[in-house]
């Protein structure tokens, strides 16, 4: 909403010299939040000329340039430029005569653009200044010729100030209007706040006009047969009527600049006078062509499938929510938000009837963004007018047409008025106080009250408060609290911190988020935070958790490829899909942390950051298939749901677990003195996921797994066991680990080898915190033996090693692999794994039989499980 | 002697001898200025073939009554020649320690490293540090869906279907549009969570991630943090909005942040007002910057937990969490924030 001050200066007094920034001070403390600023960007000297001659010039491209002489100044005075009292100037313009007064721009002055006016050498002359049209000087858009101030129906001395003349000296402060307060798009409802904010008198325009009941009915109907949340279409409609309009008038400047001030172009005056006491009272309005009326109005609802075309000359297929005045003809408007061409002002009309009506918020939002027509009317609609003022809106109208256009007030017209009155509410003492913790007296609340146009009845202490007309969000005594501690001032309400209870801090998934998060970070990742927009071809590639491979030893001897390729190409995932994306190539959820990772891996790479380690925490979407998520009903508001609804907006909310994902792209450890570079690759990833292991204390088991996204040789699949002891019932799959597909790598313009990870650590958290029993330390003495195992190369080292682990049972206290050796003295096919064993006694130095009988049970299970032989 | 070789003169131990043997001996320690070379020279006067040792030799033929006195001179001897050598030998050890360290020495300032520089992002860090204030005045954290019902987000909230802040409210939808299931567009539908599952009071805040369909530009991404607050209980008053919302900028901006409340319209508080926070070191200089919304809770709001507003009141604030990174920190463009460029976090480490 924009304020032209010299406007709102007619309801309340402004100190001279009060700036836009003053009146933006003002309103915003009383919550009308500041916006911008407007002005009509002219100055200097521009007045009033007259036309003493003109001659003619025919120029060599055809047109005819008039050279003029203007009297700029009285007799022989000096002309507000300095310059000589006629000035001669070069004018492209024909709608002139001699005698005509129009608006000089002397050398000096600037009008909008900035367009600064020099005198200038221009067809043989020199141009001592520019005679002016409307649109140069921001007062509309005609341009077809010289403004002859004649048109506005003014008739100024030679030489006076045209800048006051024509209302260009004003300004506009804009404000944000929030949705509950319809009344502040209005210079009333504003002027009103500014009283508030600053103690100066109101005077309410709506009063200081003399309301006349039509003698004469004009025949209105309201039918509407079907209400939308039990609200009637129309609560209020008034007509009045204007005779004898003469369309030639012009429409004053000062309403030209004010209109252009708000927003508004010129249009015709009749036009024009209705939007300016739209703006002036809130109260949109609306002027037919009366002649064109073909019998009475009648508001109804349309009828399915109904067309109206509406001013704009778009034809519209209507709802049966949608709104309309219609007359004999049909359709004429849809109400409050835009009329129809056929009863439409024009440069013929000369009696008009005036509209004046209150419509349904609701009725008028929806058609307002059913069919995309969101007006000034509209707007006001939608927030509520006060339905008191529609008749006095009307009144002004017909005052403004009276005196602006020669009209005659007619005494035909109808006055529809069912709009409930604003029912009391109940203030209980102290309550105001005690909501807001400070203690307000009774004559604070009660001032404030009464300054928002409430009207009040003390009853025991207690307030029964009528809120006015035009505050339909005044509704309980909440609301009301509001007004008096914002009338009062929220400055004034005092600081107490409250004492909550004690609380159980951090729950552990939280506290176990953080530490993973530090620990990537202490161990050399770098926390990015990616959106969640993804395609279709990125969650089918990267969202999917195949089939958990089953347990390596039931297929000890197949390669990974012969296992892995068929379960491992790309499916349709589950996915969720945005119905009004900003980036229609990502319109899914994510059902991964990895295609965003690796999108912001290029984005680094591609500025010259080639060693990247990075990391995301965060939420994906992951519906499962055949499920329908989502409710079609929903509860209403202001009342607990019942317990089914509930769980059933919980069952419909789509699994959103917390993973993290990591990229590892270049080099793990860079080139340094004395230190060679290493290339980040599959044990970069698994190092991070060991972190996350110890961050959280849970034992991840790493298995050789398959991704339709990564390598299918290099390429873990994650493991938390719930307890060791039952190993195959409770081993549920957390994620993946490895090297991606190089042809994956390629589609993200990243380089051959990238390392990824991604954890589930929902399934994580949830096996923190177990029921950890400490081994008790042995402190005897160790005794460490190495031992070199000849196995299939398909063998996992793990698998090997918990082998021998098992088989050696409680001596031994730890084993290492520290050796994979393939090559020369082994078998093409088999590998040699070595590993450092350490033996202690728990109460004794063991001897180095029993360690070596210890060890060779070892070999023997690795042998019976594996063929595992021992390499001398 | 019963020597078949015959008599020879025997070289009498006489105190000229032994000293003469000694100032040899210590000349010789004296001057040597290696361990290799004091080697030699233990082994030239104090070894087995060393002339003091052949002096000793003699003691044998020293007629008894002189033993006493001989044996002494020799001892003497002796002792003086090896406190010498252990003395000189700790020296040049000392000596040849330093040395060794003196050739180890490396430039401190070229070391290599097989780390690696890790950061955490400032907007998670920044939620954290929140956290921890509340955390500490026993208030707790809570958490919700980012892809959410409509309910929690609107209805329960006081949006009533055709409220016109519902469609201010910049909202993406997933399809099926009719499954009313929308990414969140502000933390607030936790509040609602918290109030349906816990038992009151409830003091509890949200920090969270949030979604409007905003285009990125210098000042706005579709995806950013809030961090929500709200506490229910008996007696809670907007002066105890004020005191928590002081408290909580003079935690994380500075003890001479202040907070400034100004009236604005939300639909799930009344009264609500706009939270306005100051401090000296804001980027551009001390002033009033716009961090986000408070209030106190609606009765509605309330009622759609099932609570009593004539029992029970509460507040509610919802700050912007990339802005407060923004002004306390100086990031002058919204790209930095999200665009995931190391060199920015990078800046941070793991700490705000």
């Amino acid at each position: 909403m924009r304020v032209p001050l010299s406007w709102l200066g007619e309801y309340v007094d402004l100190a001279p010299g009060t700036t836009p920034e003053d009146v933006h001070a003002a309103l915003v403390s009383v919550g009308l939040e500041e916006e911008d600023i407007h002005r009509i960007e002219v100055s200097g000297p521009i007045v009033v000329g007259e036309v003493l001659e003109f001659v003619g010039e025919e120029q060599t491209n055809g047109k005819t340039i008039n050279w003029c002489q203007v009297r700029v100044a009285p007799g022989d005075e000096l002309a507000a430029d300095g310059g000589p009292a006629v000035h001669g100037i070069i004018c492209g313009a024909h709608n002139f005569a001699v005698g005509d007064k129009v608006v000089v721009t002397l050398p000096g002055a600037s009008l909008p653009g900035p367009f600064p006016i020099a005198a200038r050498k221009t067809y043989g002359h020199v141009s001592d200044g520019m005679i002016a049209s409307a649109r140069e000087l921001g007062l509309g858009d005609e341009h077809d010729g010289i403004l002859l101030l004649a048109s506005l129906g003014i008739d100024a001395p030679v030489g006076t100030d045209a800048i006051p003349l024509l209302g260009l000296d004003d300004s506009a402060v804009e404000i944000n209007v929030t949705p509950d307060r319809g009344y502040a798009f209005s210079i009333r409802g504003v002027a009103r706040e500014y009283s508030h904010a600053t103690g100066v008198p109101f005077r309410d325009p709506a009063l200081a006009l003399t309301v006349v009941a039509p003698v004469t009915r004009f025949p209105v109907t309201i039918d509407d047969q079907a209400p939308i949340r039990d609200h009637v279409g129309a609560s209020v409609f008034v007509t009045r009527v204007v005779r004898g309009v003469d369309p030639t008038r012009p429409t004053p400047a000062w309403m030209i600049a004010r209109l252009g001030l708000v927003g508004i172009r010129t249009i015709s005056l009749v036009v024009d006078v209705t939007n300016y006491v739209m703006f002036e009272l809130g109260q949109p309005l609306h002027g037919y062509d009366l002649d064109k009326l073909q019998g009475g109005i009648i508001v109804r609802r349309a009828t399915a499938g109904e067309k109206f075309t509406t001013l704009d000359a778009v034809t519209r297929t209507l709802s049966v929510e949608d709104l309309l005045i219609t007359d004999e003809s049909g359709p004429i408007g849809l109400a409050g938000v835009m009329g129809g061409a056929s009863t439409e002002i024009t440069a013929q009309t000369v009696n008009v009837l005036v509209e004046a009506a209150n419509f349904d918020p609701v009725s008028i939002a929806r058609s307002a963004r059913r069919h995309k027509l969101p007006s000034e009317a509209s707007k006001r609609f939608e927030r509520g007018v006060d339905p008191r003022v529609a008749a006095v809106a009307a009144a002004r109208v017909v005052q403004l047409l009276v005196d602006l256009a020669g009209g005659a007030a007619d005494d035909l017209g109808s006055v529809y008025d069912e709009a409930p009155a604003p029912q009391p509410i109940l203030l209980p003492t102290g309550f105001v106080s005690g909501l807001i913790g400070l203690a307000y007296t009774g004559d604070e609340v009660r001032d404030a009250l009464v300054d928002i146009g409430a009207s009040l009845i003390e009853a025991d202490g207690d307030l029964q408060v009528t809120p006015p007309s035009w505050r339909p969000d005044l509704t309980d005594k909440w609301t009301l609290a509001e007004e008096v501690a914002r009338i009062v001032g929220y400055d004034r309400i005092p600081s107490v911190l409250p004492v909550a209870p004690p609380g159980r801090g951090l729950t552990r998934t939280q506290t176990l988020r953080r530490t993973v998060a530090q620990t990537l970070a202490a161990t050399g990742h770098t926390e990015v935070l990616t959106y969640p927009f993804v395609s279709e071809r990125a969650n089918n590639l990267f969202g999917v958790a195949v089939a958990p491979v089953t347990t390596r030893a039931a297929d000890a001897g197949a390669t990974v490829a012969e296992t892995g390729a068929a379960s491992a190409m790309p499916v349709a995932v589950p996915q969720m899909k945005v119905a009004n994306p900003l980036d229609g190539e990502a319109p899914f959820l994510r059902t991964s942390m990895l295609p965003g990772l690796l999108q912001i891996a290029h984005r680094n790479r591609s500025r010259g950051l080639v060693d990247l380690a990075i990391y995301e925490q965060g939420l994906v979407f992951r519906p499962e298939p055949e499920v329908a998520y989502g409710t079609a009903v929903l509860p209403t508001g202001g009342e607990r749901p019942s317990a089914e609804a509930e769980a059933a907006l919980n069952a419909g909310i789509v699994p959103q677990p917390l993973l993290v994902g990591v990229v590892l792209v270049g080099n793990d450890v860079r080139h340094q003195p004395g230190q060679p570079a290493v290339a980040a690759g599959w044990q970069s990833a698994l190092a991070a996921v060991q972190q996350v292991a110890l961050a959280t204390g849970v034992r991840i088991e790493v298995r050789q797994g398959l991704h339709p996204a990564m390598h299918p040789g290099r390429t873990a699949e994650l493991f938390v066991t719930v307890s060791a002891a039952t190993a195959a019932a409770s081993t549920v799959s957390v994620g993946f680990a490895g090297e991606l597909l190089p042809a994956v790598a390629d589609d993200y313009d990243l380089p051959a080898v990238v390392a990824v990870a991604e954890i589930n650590l929902g399934l994580v958290f949830a096996r923190a915190d177990g029921d950890l029993t400490v081994t008790p330390i042995r402190t005897m003495p160790a005794a460490t033996q190495d031992l070199s195992l000849v196995v299939a190369a398909s063998v996992p080292a793990s698998d090997l090693r918990a082998a021998v682990a098992e088989g050696a049972g409680n001596l031994l206290e730890n084993i290492e692999l520290v050796d994979d050796y393939r090559g020369a003295g082994v078998d093409a096919g088999q590998k040699s794994l070595t590993f450092a064993l350490r033996f202690r006694g728990e109460e004794r130095t063991l001897t180095a039989a029993e360690a070596s009988a210890a060890r060779l049970a070892g070999v023997a299970l690795a042998a019976d499980r594996f063929g595992a032989t021992l390499r001398e | 002697m019963s020597d078949s070789a015959g008599p020879i003169d025997p070289p009498a131990i006489t105190e000229e001898a032994v000293n003469a043997a000694v100032d040899a001996a210590l000349a010789a320690i004296a001057v040597a200025a290696t361990t290799a070379l004091l080697k030699h020279v233990r082994s030239e006067h104090a070894g087995e073939s060393s002339p003091l040792s052949k002096l000793n030799a003699l003691m044998r033929s020293v007629p008894g009554n002189q033993k006493a006195a001989a044996g002494k001179l020799v001892g003497q001897a002796r002792g003086t020649v090896t406190k010498a050598l252990t003395a000189r030998e700790d020296e040049i050890g000392a000596i040849e320690a330093a040395a060794r360290l003196l050739a180890e020495t490396v430039d401190v300032t070229a070391a290599s490293s097989a780390w690696k520089a890790g950061a955490r992002h400032p907007t998670s860090l920044l939620m954290e540090r929140a956290a921890d204030v509340f955390v500490a005045m026993g208030w707790e954290v809570a958490e919700g869906p980012e892809l959410e019902s409509e309910w929690f987000n609107f209805d329960g909230l006081n949006f009533d279907e055709d409220h016109p802040a519902r469609a201010m409210q910049d909202t993406f939808f997933v399809e099926p549009t009719d499954a009313h299931l929308v990414l969140r567009t502000q933390t607030s539908p936790v509040q609602l969570r918290a109030l349906l599952s816990r038992e009151l009071p409830v003091y509890v805040v949200a920090p969270g991630r949030v979604f409007r369909t905003d285009e990125l530009d210098a000042t706005h991404t579709p995806v950013f943090h809030q961090i929500e607050g709200i506490a229910i209980d008996k007696g809670l008053t907007m002066a105890n909005l004020r005191g928590t919302l002081d408290h909580f900028v003079q935690a994380l901006f500075g003890p001479e942040a202040k907070v400034r409340l100004r009236p604005n319209y939300f639909p799930f508080t009344e009264p609500s007002a706009e939270l306005d926070v100051w401090h000296p070191t804001f980027k551009d200089g001390a002033r009033w910057i716009e961090w986000g919304g408070c209030g106190m809770v609606h009765a509605n709001v309330l009622r759609s937990a099932g609570i009593d507003p004539e029992v029970y009141s509460g507040f509610a604030f919802g700050v912007g969490v990339e802005r407060a990174v923004m002004f306390r920190n100086d990031v002058k463009d919204m790209h930095d924030m999200v665009e995931g460029d190391i060199r920015f976090s990078q800046q941070f480490g793991m700490n705000l």
